[in-house]
């Protein structure tokens, strides 16, 4: 297959970069960060997201979605990196898309593509992605089940109408077998949701459960390769955010390059500089191949994983470069929060870690290459 | 025809001309066919799988017909290359004429250079070496001095060229030299072709730190060349240099598709429950093969974008950059891998030092065909629009 973008993706691509840079520019998370806004996103955004056709982008036209695959939703994710767009798209289209559909769930695709009710998906325990090792246990009572336990990191977790939860049902940690997925809807009784604020000024949060009623979504116990192969898709997305992230970093640099005089001169003449700047260049035109790949691959519906790592990690390794070297190459005022490209840095490093960081990544690509 | 009988035919040629012993990974490079009036057949295998592939132009696919290329779109060239592939075929033949001067004639040369030089290219007749670099002029290329004085029937040239890879084994040389002695220095280089067994024409080899003595000095003393053997225009060879060089880059920097280094370290470190027992080594290659595997996708979209008519242009460099680099960055893996075994440099254990040698070899390749310094330069200026001081 072709590793460029078809007609319609191509325009797709357009159509995602001009909206969010109208509709959701840096100047929008600096506001909801300083009016320190409970909901943490914009509901008329998410609203003109849906009319857009991004919320069910996965989605298929059966389900009210616009089905432009994971290429699609990695051009969108693209755009919000680059623009640091505030948004439930990843918890919400992206990861609880995924894993329903990787769990065959049929019933909730619907109200997925509509985007009334918000879903996430809660699986992280500590600070570190460690699906093998759920802990949590779900606990039969009556016809149904009851959660108690705590899940950190949960994107979104503070606003999500329905939480998918990642417990165990049989089995100790470290083992494979006996995860199951289970749907917590707000409100529940014995559930607290605290918004965690992290460095991004975005929506991640940390869920208690106490004898939480719980419903069983897909089948008891064998949930490990679904929701494996939902952050390995999810990871597809991920990476292409954290392309647009290195992308506008460089971008801003080169830009600022061109403008900023010192010694008489603009420093963009300045060799030292040019050389770092096209290293940078280098290192984000391979992520992005690596990351056009594995979107692709994602939706020719086989095997993603190694795919998956690979760009995950070389999204990780440009995202950190060009952050590092944006702040860097604009000397003290790139260390004022006034200016723009401190929340770049703020953002790629948390969302790196969300299923798996560099090491992670790089540790299953060698695994998946058998050694 | 469509492509599946293409494929098809592609196929059934094959398996009737390729032979066998071609049909099995090279060792390096040195094991290649390179074409020209003196070179030596290892086997009459080679021999027979070049001439093959040259009458039928499959060693130049995508070159037109007329001039003895195989006439291949893109499209059916892919499923050549992939067929080859399938059945490990080694290239029939590799050249600086098919991968520099080639392009550069078809884009700038006349018809009857054409006609003249093209086919000998395809057929590998005709062995050709690039006299760029001299002495005093290296990444400045373009302050080089070796000139040609126009004498009415003929250009006269003197001068010196050096690091002239494969001088004293090519039959003819590209050459850039000075015809208008007082115009800017981009402004009066022509592109010139002649004979190296042309009288006044010699070469000194020059050994490198691998052992290895693939280049030399050459000299130019009085060196008589006909008029129509100038490539374009008179004081336009810059363009054309350029052009080339673009071509060189993408080549140098396309390492293909070697051996992985996991696979090598497996083979000789063994494994442990699936793993590389050296965790330490095993993260240097995982990180060495990510960014491997992200490369080779980026040469493949570079193909796809340029099959879809965009121009490859200066992102040659980075892929010269990039390519060249983890080249070096793969050989001192492997150096760890070999432990102290890699630096033995004589004996049969070593075959000769195959590793130290190669390894030192790579050290050439961000230097060759412009250093990484200068491919940066080119992206800053071309790419990103940093300004000139
Ligand atoms: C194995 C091998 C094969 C070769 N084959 C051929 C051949 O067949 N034909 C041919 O014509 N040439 C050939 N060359 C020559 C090659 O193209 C030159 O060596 C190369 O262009 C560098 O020139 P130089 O050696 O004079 O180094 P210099 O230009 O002197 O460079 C020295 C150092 O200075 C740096 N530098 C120079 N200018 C700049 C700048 N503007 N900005 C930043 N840094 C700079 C360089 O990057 C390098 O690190 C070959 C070289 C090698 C090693």
């Amino acid at each position: 297959m072709s590793l460029t973008l078809n007609e319609e993706l191509q325009l797709l691509k357009e159509s995602a970069d001009g909206f969010f840079a109208e509709k959701s520019p840096v100047s929008d998370l600096r506001d909801l960060r300083d009016r320190e806004d409970e909901v943490g996103y914009r509901a008329d955004l998410w609203q003109d997201m849906a009319e857009m056709g991004f919320v069910g982008i996965l989605l298929p036209e059966e389900a009210g979605g616009a089905d432009f695959g994971y290429v699609g939703a990695g051009l969108v994710a693209e755009a919000m990196g680059r623009q640091l767009t505030a948004s439930p798209f990843l918890a919400h289209s992206v990861v609880a898309a995924s894993l329903l559909k990787a769990l065959g769930d049929e019933d909730r695709l619907g109200a997925l593509a509509a985007g009334d009710e918000l879903y996430t998906v809660a699986i992280d325990e500590g600070p570190r992605f460690d699906l093998a090792g759920t802990k949590m246990t779900a606990t039969q009572a009556g016809g149904g089940y009851t959660l108690s336990g705590l899940k950190t990191f949960v994107p979104d977790g503070h606003v999500a109408d329905h939480i998918l939860v990642v417990a165990r049902t049989s089995g100790t940690a470290g083992e494979t077998d006996g995860l199951s997925v289970f749907q917590v809807d707000k409100g529940a009784k014995g559930l607290i949701a605290d918004r965690t604020i992290m460095a991004d000024s975005r929506n991640w949060a940390k869920l208690s459960f106490n004898a939480t009623p719980a419903t069983l979504v897909g089948t008891l116990d064998g949930a490990y390769s679904a929701v494996e192969r939902a952050t390995d898709l999810a990871n597809t997305v991920i990476a292409a955010e954290l392309l647009g992230i290195a992308e506008e970093c460089l971008t801003r640099t080169t830009d600022y390059l061109k403008e900023r005089q010192q010694f008489g001169v603009t420093i963009g003449t300045f060799q030292a500089l040019q050389h770092r700047a096209s290293h940078l260049f280098c290192e984000i035109a391979l992520t992005r191949s690596a990351v056009l790949k594995a979107l692709q691959t994602a939706d020719e519906g086989g095997p993603v994983g190694w795919f998956a790592a690979l760009a995950k990690a070389r999204a990780i390794k440009s995202a950190e470069l060009a952050t590092n070297e944006a702040i860097q190459m604009h000397g003290g005022i790139g260390m004022t929060d006034e200016y723009d490209i401190g929340f770049y840095i703020k953002r790629a490093r948390p969302l790196a870690h969300l299923y798996g960081d560099y090491n992670v990544q790089a540790d299953r690509f060698a695994a998946l290459s058998g050694y | 025809m469509s492509l599946d009988e293409f494929r098809a035919e592609v196929r059934d040629w094959l398996e009737v001309n390729c032979p066998a012993s071609m049909r099995t990974p090279m060792a390096s490079f040195d094991e290649a066919c390179w074409g020209g009036r003196h070179f030596e057949f290892a086997s009459d295998d080679q021999r027979l799988w070049l001439e093959r592939a040259g009458e039928k132009g499959y060693t130049v696919p995508t070159w037109p017909k007329e001039y003895g290329g195989g006439g291949l779109s893109k499209d059916e060239a892919k499923i050549l290359a992939e067929e080859m592939k399938r059945i490990n075929a080694r290239p029939p033949l590799v050249s600086f004429g098919i991968w520099m001067l080639g392009p550069a004639l078809l884009k700038f040369g006349s018809h009857e250079q054409k006609l003249e030089h093209i086919p000998k290219i395809a057929r590998g007749d005709i062995r050709w070496c690039q006299g760029y670099s001299e002495p005093g002029a290296g990444s400045d290329l373009a302050s080089l001095r070796t000139k040609a004085e126009d004498k009415g029937d003929h250009w006269l040239v003197n001068g010196q060229k050096v690091w002239t890879s494969y001088a004293d084994k090519s039959d003819w040389i590209f050459c850039l030299v000075r015809t208008e002695p007082d115009a800017p220095k981009h402004e009066g280089i022509s592109f010139l072709l002649f004979d190296m067994e042309s009288a006044g024409v010699s070469t000194k080899p020059i050994k490198l730190i691998s052992g290895y003595s693939p280049f030399c000095e050459t000299f130019f003393d009085d060196v008589t060349v006909p008029k129509g053997q100038l490539v374009g225009e008179r004081g336009k060879g810059w363009t054309i240099a350029k052009y080339l060089l673009t071509h060189e880059r993408k080549m140098i920097g396309d390492i293909g598709a070697p051996t992985p280094l996991s696979q090598l370290a497996r083979e000789k470190l063994g494994t442990e429950g699936g793993q590389l027992e050296d965790a330490m080594l095993r993260s240097e290659i995982a990180r060495h093969e990510i960014d491997a595997a992200a490369f080779m996708f980026t040469v493949q979209r570079a193909t796809d974008e340029a099959k879809a008519g965009a121009s490859l242009g200066a992102f040659s460099s980075a892929l010269k950059y990039v390519g060249t680099e983890l080249n070096k960055d793969r050989h001192e893996k492997l150096l760890k891998i070999h432990g102290s075994e890699a630096f033995e440099w004589e004996g049969q254990f070593s075959r000769d030092g195959a590793v130290a040698k190669d390894w030192l070899r790579t050290k050439a390749n961000s230097i060759e065909g412009g250093t990484s310094e200068v491919q940066l330069n080119i992206i800053s200026k071309r790419i990103l629009e940093l300004p000139d001081r």
